[in-house]
């Protein structure tokens, strides 16, 4: 057998297997698709190529008295923006002060978040359960909101730190030698130089929560309340046959948009956990 | 600081000498007395006003606390256990707060006597403002963020602890009825009681083969999947890499739930399209036998997880030299040696964190057990289903059996776990750090 021919059959091999792979990728999204386009409730007659497609369930997202979904829309809005805005915000607060200060306190503290970040929330829900009971914030958007925030610290207050890290300190020096305060020094200084880092942790925050199910499930009991997760969720939950195409429908509507904006962001968001992760 | 606040002062002046430990026995015995020994009027009055406050504040609601977190109540129907337990963890909190004060103040006491006495002179009230500003600064800082973490992560860890060893259940749950502490009895019962035993011992071994096998599958699909698109032959890199990292950037989700109708026993996609046609009989069991729905499970998280590895090599591959390719061809190395000796310790090496990570995420992925067949199909014998993990069990003895305390002490099994396996995570990053100094 020639180079040649070998190389070729080897190219073949991968081509191949990109194939496969394509239709393993893309098979269970136009399937979802399709079913949204049935018409009906039932599973067992939907095809994936319907026979008579319609937009019927879309339509009733939008329009049914009975549908909540704008509603949940609204509410994943709130929780996931108010999530990523003051997780920025407390994040850079604690990571800036572990990065550029030395103070009592500070290994300990990054151990502790090093620790803390491996526990998953999962863990103390009977107890932010009984917790948000006793301060009245059961079955509220904020009590959640409080939740996420307090919990993505650890992890995230790392990644920027380690980002933080490789700002070189000449540069705050050069600052405070001009008469620039701590906090002067912060907002003008460094926060512009974290951009990059800082819109990583923002779009993070702002992802969990929107297709986070779990935590919504224990904190939120009224569905004027739900997130779209939640909502979604209890579509199938009830008849799981029943319900599926219009889950499919309102599933298709949140995914779409959420693929776009990670489809063009990934390599930034790659480079972003690099840059930060590896430092330790 | 030190050396600053010796330049601002003017030169010192005779001064009676002053006793540090004097300063330090003053300041034991009340916060602040120490600092108006130290002739820092200020200050010390300002530590005694907090002081004061703080046990009128706190006196009435720390006893209770305390008393509440040693005895659990007295009277079923009045005392609330649960709550009793939740003022005494807050107050020992509060405590361990005001201890760390305290000490921060003895020794503040001890050490400003000793530099008094060195010829420190004494700053103006602007100027210790300012000083305590610069010093505080940091703390400020992490205060809204510390105080967040001890309120929704901190106190739930310390209250999963207290509960598992209570007798915390639907039975001997408050108001009506009281909880107590057992000490050790849930994980007696882990160990010794039959239909325990069994469902921890199955529930644990899946969990780790779980993790596994399902985060290895992730991580080696999404290697050789990055070292095939970075082959110099193929082309049409970009439409393809695009086409890989699809399953990432659809919602976990949604493509779970998507699966779980799939690949459902009856009406499911992958039965009535592809099994019945091309094998014929009446579809696999998919949800009802435990043994393929793991095999579905392992799977579908290969499907949800590759991506983000393959993303990560494929940024790790595009950045390693061609030289060293070159160089390893000038040898006659094979694609093997080239492949062992160059490509793989770049990669691992620029990602391990991230993979270790990967393996955490696994060994407590809720979501894709929890949403795909809701840890099912039920075992007979045992009260986990047949592929719930740890932490999916939990999730049931919580909100189905609320079974809270013995939740709570596997909880704590999995804390431990975790513990252990983020101090070895530590230890490699620590070397790492040491390494990348190249």
């Amino acid at each position: 057998m020639s180079p040649k021919l070998k190389s070729n059959l080897e190219l073949l091999g991968i081509y191949a297997i990109f194939a496969f792979m394509s239709v393993i990728i893309i098979y269970p999204i136009i399937w979802a698709l399709g079913m949204s386009l049935n018409p009906g409730n039932s599973l067992y007659s939907a095809t994936i190529i319907p026979e008579n497609w319609s937009f019927e369930h879309y339509k009733w997202l939008f329009t049914d008295p009975n549908s909540n979904y704008l509603l949940w829309y609204k509410n994943s809005m709130i929780v996931s923006g108010s999530t990523a805005v003051l997780s920025v915000i407390m994040t850079s607060f604690v990571a800036y002060s572990f990065s550029r200060y030395n103070f009592v306190g500070r290994k300990s503290g990054l151990y502790t978040f090093l620790i803390l970040q491996m526990f998953p929330v999962m863990m103390a829900m009977v107890a932010l359960y009984i917790f948000l009971h006793l301060i009245g914030l059961l079955d509220s958007l904020t009590g959640l909101i409080l939740i996420y925030i307090g919990s993505q610290i650890p992890f995230n207050a790392w990644l920027v730190k380690g980002y933080l890290d490789t700002i070189p300190r000449g540069l705050d020096e050069a600052a405070r030698i001009d008469g620039a305060g701590h906090f002067t020094v912060f907002i003008k200084i460094i926060m512009p130089l974290a951009k990059p880092i800082l819109a990583v942790v923002a779009l993070f925050n702002f992802m969990t929560p929107l297709f986070d199910f779990i935590l919504p499930s224990i904190v939120l009991r009224s569905p004027e309340n739900f997130t779209i997760a939640l909502g979604l969720f209890n579509f199938i939950n009830d008849q799981f046959s029943n319900n599926f195409t219009r889950f499919a429908a309102g599933a298709i509507l949140i995914a779409i948009p959420v693929a776009i904006i990670y489809l063009f962001l990934q390599r930034f968001l790659i480079s972003g956990l690099t840059a930060g992760g590896t430092k330790g | 600081m030190a050396q600053n606040e010796e330049n601002n002062g003017h030169l010192p002046k005779n001064q009676k000498k002053l006793n540090p430990n004097v300063a330090m026995v003053l300041s034991i015995l009340l916060a602040g007395l120490g600092q108006i020994y130290n002739k820092r009027y200020m200050k010390g009055i300002s530590f005694i006003i907090l002081e004061i406050a703080f046990i009128l504040a706190t006196f009435d609601f720390l006893w209770l606390g305390l008393w509440g977190i040693t005895t659990l109540g007295t009277i079923p129907g009045v005392d609330h256990s649960i709550y009793l337990l939740v003022y005494g963890i807050v107050s020992l909190l509060l405590l361990a707060l005001a201890a760390i004060f305290y000490v921060f103040n003895v020794i503040d006491a001890k050490k400003q006597a000793q530099k008094i006495n060195d010829g420190w002179v004494i700053p103006s009230i602007k100027q210790s403002l300012k000083n305590l500003y610069d010093k505080a600064f940091p703390y400020i800082m992490t205060a809204p963020g510390l105080v967040l973490l001890i309120f929704t992560v901190v106190f739930p860890l310390l209250f999963a602890i207290a509960l598992a060893f209570t007798n915390y259940d639907l039975y001997n749950s408050p108001p009506r009825n009281l909880v107590e502490w057992i000490g050790f009895g849930n994980f007696m019962d882990l160990a010794t009681v039959p239909i325990w035993q069994d469902t921890f011992a199955s529930v644990f071994v899946w969990t780790i083969v779980w993790t596994i096998v399902a985060t290895s599958f992730q991580i080696v699909v999404g290697l050789i999947l990055a070292v095939l698109v970075n082959d110099k032959r193929v082309k049409f890199k970009k439409t393809i890499r695009t086409i890989l990292i699809l399953p990432w950037a659809v919602p976990a989700f949604v493509s779970i739930l998507i699966f779980a109708a799939m690949f459902n026993d009856e009406f499911g996609a992958i039965n009535r399209d592809i099994i019945i046609p091309l094998i014929g009989g009446n579809g696999l069991p998919w949800l009802t036998d435990p043994f393929y729905t793991k095999i579905v499970l392992i799977m579908i998280q290969t499907w949800l997880g590759y991506p983000f590895v393959f993303a990560l090599f494929s940024g790790v591959l595009q950045s390693i030299s061609s030289e060293w390719y070159e160089a390893a061809e000038v040898d006659g190395a094979t694609r093997w040696q080239k492949f062992r000796n160059i490509t793989l310790p770049h990669v691992l090496f620029a990602t391990a964190p991230l993979l270790i990570i990967q393996y955490t995420t696994n060994f407590n992925n809720f979501n894709i057990i929890y949403l795909f067949n809701e840890g099912g199909p039920a075992v007979q014998g045992q009260n986990a289903g047949g592929t719930d993990i740890l932490i999916s069990w939990v999730y049931k003895l919580t909100f189905e059996t609320n079974d809270y305390s013995m939740a709570a002490a596997i909880s704590l099994i999995i804390g431990l776990m975790v513990s252990i396996f983020a101090i070895f995570q530590f230890r490699r990053t620590k070397s790492f750090k040491e390494e990348g100094n190249i």
